[in-house]
């Protein structure tokens, strides 16, 4: 599917989000650099999964992406415009066109609002007066996200459904006003396994259907491949592989890739009887991350004189995108 | 046979008053645990897992209705013994509880150093000095450098967090330490990396676990045996390798089914419905309306059948 010549939705490129850190509430104190030069392109009815641990920054590129951060440098074109240049008019007309499923259903749903009422509310801020054309839409939507029968969730309120319901009204809130692509915040780690399974294929169900582009943010590996069809992985506020998702699940290039695949169990009773392998320490601070590769305190197979001094841009290998001097 | 096993549950039950009536968050669990071994406990929310864990250290909450059973630790039935006596001599002392989010259940103001040792100062009497020797001790085996004992929680990390409160379970020497979700707020490497800690301690300790948990996928890190809750009700209790491979109860067959996999290609797929309300839960078996496998027996409670050393409780199993 990768290989199909589709149009470019959604590009990134040279993108840089930092946030200043002042000291006592006014001198300048250096940045926290959340997202550190990331480049990629998103297209037409595509879905990518961003991999990465907490603090890695994929939350504040998604972020940008969805125009609650700014920019420090480089761009978000989405549809060959730019984001930073919008107005508060045309980001809301932005913002109808992306939808947004948050992590916790429960906190992401307000809880004074009806399920009708939520729904509708989109509709009424992008300007659709009719009310039986928005109730149309409303009971069209929950049929879409299997909250049925549809009256007997409309008129309650979030805290008497389960999360996996909840969840369901958050997609349904994301995909009502038809959205072109649809940003999916680690959807399903709140929800417990045998749900989990059921809002991936609801969400992919959805994507197919519409035609949506989806960016899928998790830490969670093992699900990206009943997922996406390009995974990025992102360390420290930088992507490090970017890669079809067949490849990096078989043959992981960059050794965080590698150790992140090593960290995820299978269910298999041999598990407890071996030791895993992983990499000493902890990501590093973002305020003053290592000079060279970002990874190289941590990484089993650094080059000495190469790693710690000069960092690593895309290199290609195989299929893959490697920000790693090994594949030079 | 409560001798041989380190820990012995019969029939515990734990019900809570509530305004809609009794709610029956455990109802007849029962499992056996060997020395130096760990059961998991799996379950999805709401199944009473959490229950579980509060039953057996007896920290109850205000609303019981009814709580009962046996629990033989060491050979000792401990259901019967009054509050003071469990207090001196069970509880923190010969079993322990690491709870859940126990990242954030450190308390901010006090040092770590002094919150692992405190155990150590009420229920074995010693000096603080002596206590912090032995907390420092323990951090060694948590992985967690010496010099943190004079830190404070904020200071540290969510995965050092977590091992600090890993130790202070441990700081009594237990026999026993009850698992609450210990991972389930970590990322993934932080994850593994208290799993290699655990399955270290469980060998130079010869600490027992109990692993309270619904990931069954890092659950299979440090099970020896398995017990699956649901609604409840222990509806299988299982050797790991025989789990992993082939459980029997249709409800642990179609929970395996939802995990999603890295390395195999397998769809995964889920199970349709919720779990019963446990304020009314059905007469019966609680799975049957989920259950593809279920006939006409089901809507009456299904025994506890031994199939070579697996129990479950399930009709399938009759014969």
């Amino acid at each position: 599917m990768t290989d199909e010549k589709r149009d470019v939705l959604l590009s990134i490129q040279d993108l840089h989000v930092w946030f200043e850190l002042r000291r006592f509430g006014f001198g300048h104190a250096g940045y926290v650099k959340a997202v550190d030069g990331v480049t990629f392109d998103l297209h037409y009815g595509e879905t990518i999964a961003i991999v990465g641990e907490s603090g890695c920054g994929k939350t504040s590129l998604m972020k940008t992406i969805l125009g609650i951060n700014k920019p420090t440098k480089g761009k978000v074109v989405f549809d060959s415009k730019d984001i930073s240049a919008f107005h508060a008019e045309d980001l809301r007309q932005y913002r109808a066109k992306i939808g947004y499923v948050q992590q916790d259903p429960f906190g992401a749903l307000a809880p004074f609002m009806n399920i009708h009422r939520i729904l509708e509310e989109p509709l009424i801020i992008n300007g659709i007066k009719d009310p039986a054309e928005r109730e149309r839409r409303v009971r069209k939507v929950m049929e879409e996200v299997k909250l049925s029968p549809v009256d007997d969730f409309l008129h309650k309120y979030p805290h008497m459904l389960s999360g996996g319901q909840q969840q369901r009204v958050v997609i349904a809130r994301a995909i009502i006003l038809e959205p072109q692509l649809v940003v999916a915040d680690e959807p399903v780690s709140m929800l417990d396994a045998s749900v989990r399974v059921e809002i991936l294929k609801l969400l992919r169900g959805l994507q197919e259907k519409y035609k949506l582009a989806v960016i899928y943010i998790t830490h969670d590996l093992s699900t990206v491949r009943y997922f996406s069809e390009r995974v990025f992985v992102m360390y420290a506020g930088n992507v490090v592989e970017k890669a079809p998702v067949n490849d990096i699940v078989h043959s992981p290039k960059h050794p965080y890739t590698e150790a992140l695949m090593d960290a995820t169990s299978d269910p298999d009773a041999d598990n407890a009887l071996k030791y895993r392998e992983l990499p000493a320490g902890e990501p590093p601070s973002l305020v003053n991350p290592p000079s060279g590769c970002r990874f190289h305190p941590r990484c089993p197979k650094r080059i000495e004189n190469l790693c710690d001094v000069e960092e690593p841009h895309d290199l290609k290998a195989d299929r893959h995108l490697v920000a790693c001097w090994l594949y030079k | 046979m409560p001798t041989e096993n380190l820990l012995s549950i019969q029939d515990l039950v734990l019900h809570f008053n509530t305004q809609k009536g009794p709610v029956q968050a455990v109802d007849g669990v029962f499992f056996d645990l060997g020395y130096k071994e760990a059961v998991v406990v799996l379950g999805e929310s709401g199944c009473g897992k959490s229950s579980l864990a509060k039953a057996m250290l007896r920290l109850l909450p205000r609303n019981v209705s009814k709580y009962g059973g046996k629990v033989f630790l060491e050979g000792n039935e401990i259901m019967g013994m009054d509050e003071e006596q469990f207090r001196q001599n069970i509880r923190w002392v010969r079993m322990s509880l690491v709870p859940q989010a126990a990242m954030n259940s450190l308390n901010p103001v006090l040092k770590v150093g002094d919150q692992v040792a405190e155990p150590m100062i009420v229920h074995h009497g010693v000096k603080k000095e002596e206590a912090l020797v032995q907390a420092a001790k323990m951090f060694q085996h948590v992985g967690v450098p010496v010099d943190f004992l004079d830190r404070y929680a904020f200071e540290l990390s969510g995965g050092m967090r977590q091992r600090v409160a890993i130790a202070m379970a441990l700081v009594t020497a237990p026999a026993l330490v009850i698992l609450d979700e210990p991972t389930s707020a970590l990322d993934v490497l932080t994850q593994a990396n208290i799993f290699n800690v655990l399955k270290r301690l469980k060998k130079e300790l010869e600490v027992s676990f109990v692993l309270i948990t619904h990931d069954i996928a890092t659950s299979s890190e440090l099970a020896d045996r398995v017990a699956v809750m649901y609604a409840g009700q222990i509806v299988e209790v299982s050797d790991a390798h025989r789990f992993f491979n082939e459980p029997l109860h249709p409800y642990s067959r179609m929970l395996m089914a939802s995990v999603p996999r890295l390395r195999a290609n397998q769809e995964p797929e889920f199970i349709t419905g919720q779990p019963p309300s446990l304020l009314n839960p059905p007469t019966g078996c609680r799975f049957a309306a989920r259950c593809p496998k279920r006939f006409a027996k089901c809507t009456e409670e299904p025994p506890v059948y031994n199939v070579s050393d697996i129990q479950v409780k399930c009709w399938l199993y009759a014969s």
